[in-house]
């Protein structure tokens, strides 16, 4: 049983390497490949932009993501949008804000925050690609998390595009939920279980109702809005929202591997001759 | 004890004659920095110097974000995120901290763990090792109050599991659980209390890190021979030591650089390898997470902690003979605090007259069968308690303490040791040759 677990382990890291999806924890999470991806990867502003529009027309219905200041939507390593373009969006497209000082409402501005949206019980999304993990394993040792990166971008990615027609074990699904391959907590029907109370299906149901269809927006840049466009480009915005100095960090890390690296080498040298006169020359085995 | 036999400061001018014989500062520095150290240590020597980095860095790091940050269980998650976002460079200096825990962990493992093969914790070094242990313990708890901080689902439920476990103490555990918490469950005042201690417990990791400095600077640093540095007198010594500057502050330093270059690959591009993602949603105590997993370095004590179930003889046996007071929790609870304490009397376990792995053909393999079960203890101290996992981590336990009570005390009784060099120096000369063939 165990030997068969870990051909199966094997296997599935094979398909892994390949490039293949996979399921664990009884959802499916589709390896995407980001540009905000590996040490060099960079966030495409005008792919973040697009991102924001899908937001505030779609997603800002029901959630809200209240850790950003609307200020950063103009940051260096960001969606980058020119300063009199973010007032206007904060002015014109977000709800007004209670004044921390006066408490007057008034139009939100640059230095508010985007609005806390708790009507529809939907999650904050301001961390949200950080607060999920698409990949673990093999055998909890960490391998595809350091390979793949934690996949909170592609869980929301497999979120948004993985709905369905319900499975043919339960055809009716669960009423005022919605099937998702992705998702792995949520409800399943006895139907879908076997003996033992496992589940036979891939994924469950969902409370949110699919959000992108495709043409759902439309970019002004003329680029296509199918769902996987829509989707993609909504959780590049979201992973951007939830660390917003990506760019800076990486770019921080890289300069200090390279200043640490020639600092080593001239260690190493250092070292090498200091340790010269008390070493004699070392023994032929 | 004397110190191995060396050149002490002298003051030469006025001034320094003048302070010297009211402070004696600069001869303690240039003493502590000179002293004479075995001139064989190898690269598992490097760890002291990384430890001592890691301190500075969390201290260094953690002042700055106090600055920043707002003990109070409906701010402290908005003020992290405060810091990762509106504060300059404070993602940076986030990332240097919560990962900085994790290269203090893994550099104090391999240190402990490179005591335990060359036999450092043994006569006259007990104190040094006792003082290593406490550190060791300082550490966990500092770690653990530091990770309650940002106020995100881990911190909550790994801070109302870990308090739990005094609960488990018969009697007078709930009570104790109680006063820990500042109320009957994890809330503002354990947060407030928590953020008091994770500030005072750095320095009192400095404290005694000087004190364990100053230990084996007194009895004298071991090294991979276990052979003694001769003080007959200062010309002896010195063939078997270097001064510590500048032979090993640039050795150690090289060797910190390249470590360090590890370490901001990981702090750039995967900053949150090492955690959690629940830890990125706010506490809340109305949502359990479906697994509260500690951090990485805890793992392998938790392990232990979670190992001895009642469905095992021995606790059915404690069970009993205690009258119930022992029962699974409570002994679970023992087992963890026990694995700790067997490591650190460990100096006086160790029967073996010899003091260095390195001679000790049979100790040898038990050591790194040691090393496999803790890496084991870790991974499976993330695992469910399913089979097989159950009786992976009970057998792993087992062993861990099998290894300190069993092998430790018998294999001095039934080892015969490799014969050990008669000096520092001629072991160092058989790997490298004399300095100087032309003598």
């Amino acid at each position: 049983m165990m030997f068969r677990k870990i051909a199966l382990g094997a296997a599935s890291t094979l398909g892994l390497l390949a490039g293949g999806a996979f399921a664990e924890g009884g959802a499916h999470i589709e390896d995407h490949a980001f540009a905000h991806e590996g040490p060099f990867g960079k966030f495409d502003e005008f792919q973040l932009q697009r991102g924001l529009q899908v937001f505030t027309e779609v997603c800002s219905a029901c959630h809200g993501l209240k850790y950003v200041p609307v200020r950063t939507l103009s940051d260096e390593g960001g969606p980058r949008m020119p300063e009199d373009q973010v007032r206007a969006y904060a002015k014109d497209m977000l709800p007004p804000v209670a004044d921390p000082v006066t408490g007057e409402e008034r139009p939100r501005e640059v230095s508010d925050k985007f609005p806390e949206n708790t009507g529809a019980g939907a999650p904050d999304l301001s961390l949200m690609t950080k607060a999920r993990a698409g990949f673990h394993g093999p055998y909890g040792l960490g391998i595809n998390q350091m390979m793949k990166g934690m996949g909170g971008p592609e869980y929301v990615y497999s979120i948004l595009t993985g709905y369905a027609e319900n499975p043919a074990c339960a055809p009716d699904g669960i009423d005022g939920y919605y099937y998702n391959t992705a998702f792995a907590n949520g409800g399943i029907p006895d139907s879908c279980k076997d003996e033992a109370g496992h589940s036979t299906i891939t994924g469950s149901w969902i409370a949110m109702a699919p959000p992108l269809s495709d043409d759902i927006v439309t970019y002004a840049d003329g680029h296509a809005a199918t769902v996987h466009h829509t989707a993609e480009d909504v959780t590049s915005f979201l992973t951007w929202a939830a660390e917003p100095k990506m760019m800076a960090r990486k770019q921080a890390g890289l300069t200090a591997i390279i200043i640490l690296s020639v600092l080593t080498v001239l260690l190493y040298l250092t070292n090498k001759t200091l340790w010269a006169g008390v070493k004699g020359k070392k023994k032929a085995h | 004890m004397a110190g191995i036999p060396h050149d002490h400061y002298e003051p030469k001018s006025q001034p320094e004659k003048w302070l010297h014989s009211r402070l004696p500062i600069v001869g303690l520095v240039y003493d502590t920095l000179m002293i004479p150290t075995p001139k064989n240590l190898n690269w598992m020597w490097i760890w002291g110097i990384v430890l001592a980095f890691c301190l500075a860095l969390q201290i260094i790091t953690g002042i700055v974000l106090v600055m920043h940050y707002t003990p109070h269980v409906d701010l402290a998650f908005a003020s992290v995120e405060h810091i990762m976002r509106d504060v300059n460079g404070g993602y940076m200096i986030r990332y240097l901290h919560a990962n900085g825990a994790s290269l203090f962990f893994f550099a104090v493992y391999l240190h402990i763990f490179r005591g335990l093969y060359y036999g450092s914790y043994k006569a006259p070094r007990e104190v040094t090792w006792i003082i290593g242990m406490l550190i060791y313990l300082a550490m966990m708890g500092t770690a653990f109050m530091g990770y309650v901080l940002p106020w995100g689902q881990m911190s909550f439920w790994g801070a109302t599991v870990i308090t739990g476990l005094f609960g488990a103490i018969p009697g007078i555990g709930e009570p104790i659980q109680t006063w820990l918490l500042g109320g009957p469950a994890v809330d503002n005042a354990t947060l407030n209390r928590f953020f008091s201690l994770h500030y005072l417990l750095p320095f009192v990791i400095a404290g005694l890190v000087i004190v364990h400095i100053w230990a084996f600077h007194s009895t004298g640093n071991n090294n991979p021979t276990g052979v003694e540095v001769r003080r007959t007198s200062k010309e002896d010594a010195a063939k078997d030591t270097v001064p510590f500057w500048p032979y090993y502050v640039i050795k150690d330093l090289f060797a910190l650089c390249l470590i360090l270059i590890v370490f901001f690959a990981v702090v750039g591009f995967m900053p949150n390898y090492l955690g959690h993602p629940d830890n990125y949603l706010e506490a809340n105590p109305l949502s359990t997470p479906a697994h509260i997993v500690p951090e990485w370095y805890f793992l392998p004590f938790y392990a232990i902690l979670r190992a001895f179930t009642a469905d095992v003889w021995v606790v059915q046996i404690a069970e009993f003979i205690s009258f119930g007071i022992i029962d699974a929790k409570f002994f679970g609870v023992l087992a963890m605090f026990g694995a700790i304490a067997v490591m650190a009397l460990a100096p006086w376990l160790d029967t073996s007259s010899v003091r260095s792995g390195r001679y000790r053909p049979k100790f040898k393999m038990w050591f790194w069968l040691l090393c496999i079960d803790f890496v084991v203890l870790g991974w499976v101290g993330a695992q469910s308690t399913e089979f097989p996992y159950d009786w992976i981590s009970l057998i792993a336990a087992t062993y861990w303490f099998a290894y300190f009570l069993v092998i430790l005390p018998l294999l001095g009784i039934i080892e015969k040791p490799l014969p050990i060099p008669a000096t520092i120096e001629e072991d160092f000369n058989a790997h490298y040759g004399p300095a100087n063939p032309a003598e």
